[in-house]
């Protein structure tokens, strides 16, 4: 996969998706998971755990906390992947 | 004084179909839910067995994606089941604090507990999903339950292997005469199609073999019957008081009168030979309903098609209601719709509560030798009515631990 925001954007947005059922154009970079998307923190660490192996990237459970919306998590995985 | 129960609707997802209406009606029409599964499990692990009665629908074609995801198949059903009974139970108002569920599996999640152990032992720990205790634990299916129509009088899922099922029923009727609840979602569910315990219950020899003509292999009560076929999915009642189904105007479909339980004592999967506590369970749920054997006109029995345990119970039943048992059509339902294990004993209270309503006992397939000592009058392979009038019927459950459920209902 390319490692460009937009290809991780909707690799991630496919997996929320699937997680949660929202359609996938909803889940746009401005988006908070808790507060916007309404994601619960189990299905949070699903998310995080189906990404870690989508992307190949490891995503600690002490940065999750710091990424709070989509699009942080978009830049900390090209981040990781670079 | 101790309110009548009743119940005013069905639900269910089995080898014959979706629903209800498609399982009545596959019942009905003496039809197999036995048919072969993947191939591939056969040839990987060398299965000495190579069908199951596998649900009709898949759920995934009902419910909503995200919520399939973050649930057991056993879940799945239960939930499926769980609407379809209480739609048609016309959604009752009722309080959530007046409402109970009571749905038990035998075996729990396993399919997810399996999968879950093939992620961890091919990509370690960090690949394991936060939902997997939460799907592998066995009261999940009543837990999804009780959520979904908000049932805060209690939630509860008892265990007693295939009795589990008839044992959820028995817990829910008590709640409601203990005046806990006034309406009670309750039932059995499974779903244990997957090479391991297929693998278990091949290695015990309580499987049939018939691995050339699957929709033949449930033969309760047929002198070539050489074991059960493991079948899955679930069925869910909605049992309510009668004073409350009445307030309401709710068509009831049967009385679950009385709840007889009791315990072998005697071996782990053996059941006792001498059927003492299979008689102890039919007698006291016709006591406890007020019933006498005259009243018995049907009962649906465990009869899985084992070697060994068609035969004591047929001489059970035999005890337990006497001379009365000459008018009792008997009904093995587990030839057409395999053996639902925790969910056996709910789809054939299922079962039990149609035929008293549309004054059918259901077909007995392939039998096409009776036991020459079977002394019951087995219904064959067509429908036979049941007499007018008040009547009533027993649904027998029993499960590997000795465990003996009888549950007594009557005609509406």
């Amino acid at each position: 996969m390319e490692n460009t925001e937009a290809a991780v954007l909707a690799g991630l947005a496919e997996i929320v998706n699937e997680e949660t059922g929202l359609p996938a154009d909803s889940i746009t970079a401005d988006k908070s998971f808790m507060d916007d998307l309404d994601i619960d923190s189990l299905s949070m660490m699903t998310i995080v755990s189906i990404a870690e192996e989508k992307f190949e990237v490891s995503i600690p459970d002490e940065e999750v906390k710091n990424l709070p919306t989509v699009g942080q998590a978009v830049s900390f995985i090209v981040k990781a992947r670079a | 004084m101790t309110p009548d129960v009743v119940v005013t609707g069905l639900g269910a997802t089995t080898p014959l179909g979706g629903d209800i209406p498609s399982t009545w009606d596959a019942v009905l029409a003496g039809v197999s839910g036995a048919r072969p599964f993947d191939p591939a499990w056969v040839e990987r692990y060398a299965l000495p067995v190579t069908f199951a009665a596998t649900v009709a629908v898949s759920p995934a074609e009902v419910l909503e994606r995200p919520a399939l995801r973050k649930m057991d198949p056993a879940a799945q059903y239960a939930v499926v089941a769980a609407r379809e009974a209480w739609a048609h139970a016309g959604s009752p108002q009722v309080p959530s604090e007046r409402l109970g569920a009571a749905v038990s599996s035998g075996i729990g999640g396993i399919c997810t507990t399996l999968n879950a152990w093939d992620t961890l032992l091919n990509k370690g720990a960090r690949r394991v999903l936060p939902m997997t205790v939460p799907m592998m634990m066995p009261n999940a299916p009543v837990a999804y339950v009780s959520l979904e129509f908000g049932a805060r009088a209690g939630a509860h899922a008892l265990v007693s292997a295939c009795a589990s099922g008839a044992e959820a029923i028995g817990h829910g009727m008590q709640m409601i005469r203990s005046g806990h609840a006034d309406v009670v979602l309750v039932g059995g569910t499974e779903a244990a199609i997957h090479p391991l315990p297929i693998a278990g219950f091949a290695a015990s020899r309580t499987l049939s073999l018939r691995n050339d003509d699957p929709a033949r292999a449930s033969r309760p009560y047929d002198v070539d019957r050489d074991g059960f076929v493991i079948g899955e999915g679930a069925a869910v009642l909605v049992l309510e008081s009668a004073e409350h189904a009445a307030a309401r105007g709710a068509q009831v479909y049967a009385r679950l009168a009385g709840v007889g339980t009791s315990a072998d004592a005697f071996h782990l999967t053996s059941p006792d030979p001498s059927g003492q506590g299979q008689v102890r369970a039919v007698r006291q749920s016709l006591c406890d309903g007020g019933l006498s054997t005259r009243d018995v006109v049907h009962v649906n029995a465990h009869a899985t098609s084992t070697t060994v345990g068609d035969m004591i119970e047929a001489r059970s039943i035999r005890e337990a209601l006497g001379d009365d048992a000459d008018q009792v059509a008997l009904s093995a339902t587990k030839s057409m719709t395999g053996h639902l294990l925790g969910g056996a004993g709910a789809l054939e209270t299922v079962l039990t509560v149609l035929a008293l309503h549309h004054r059918t006992a259901p077909p007995t397939i392939n039998v096409d030798t009776p036991e020459p000592d079977l002394d019951l009058d087995l219904v064959g392979g067509t429908p036979r009515p049941l007499p007018a009038g008040p009547v009533a019927a027993v649904n027998n459950s029993f499960g590997f631990g000795g465990h003996n459920v009888a549950l007594a209902l009557t005609s509406a």
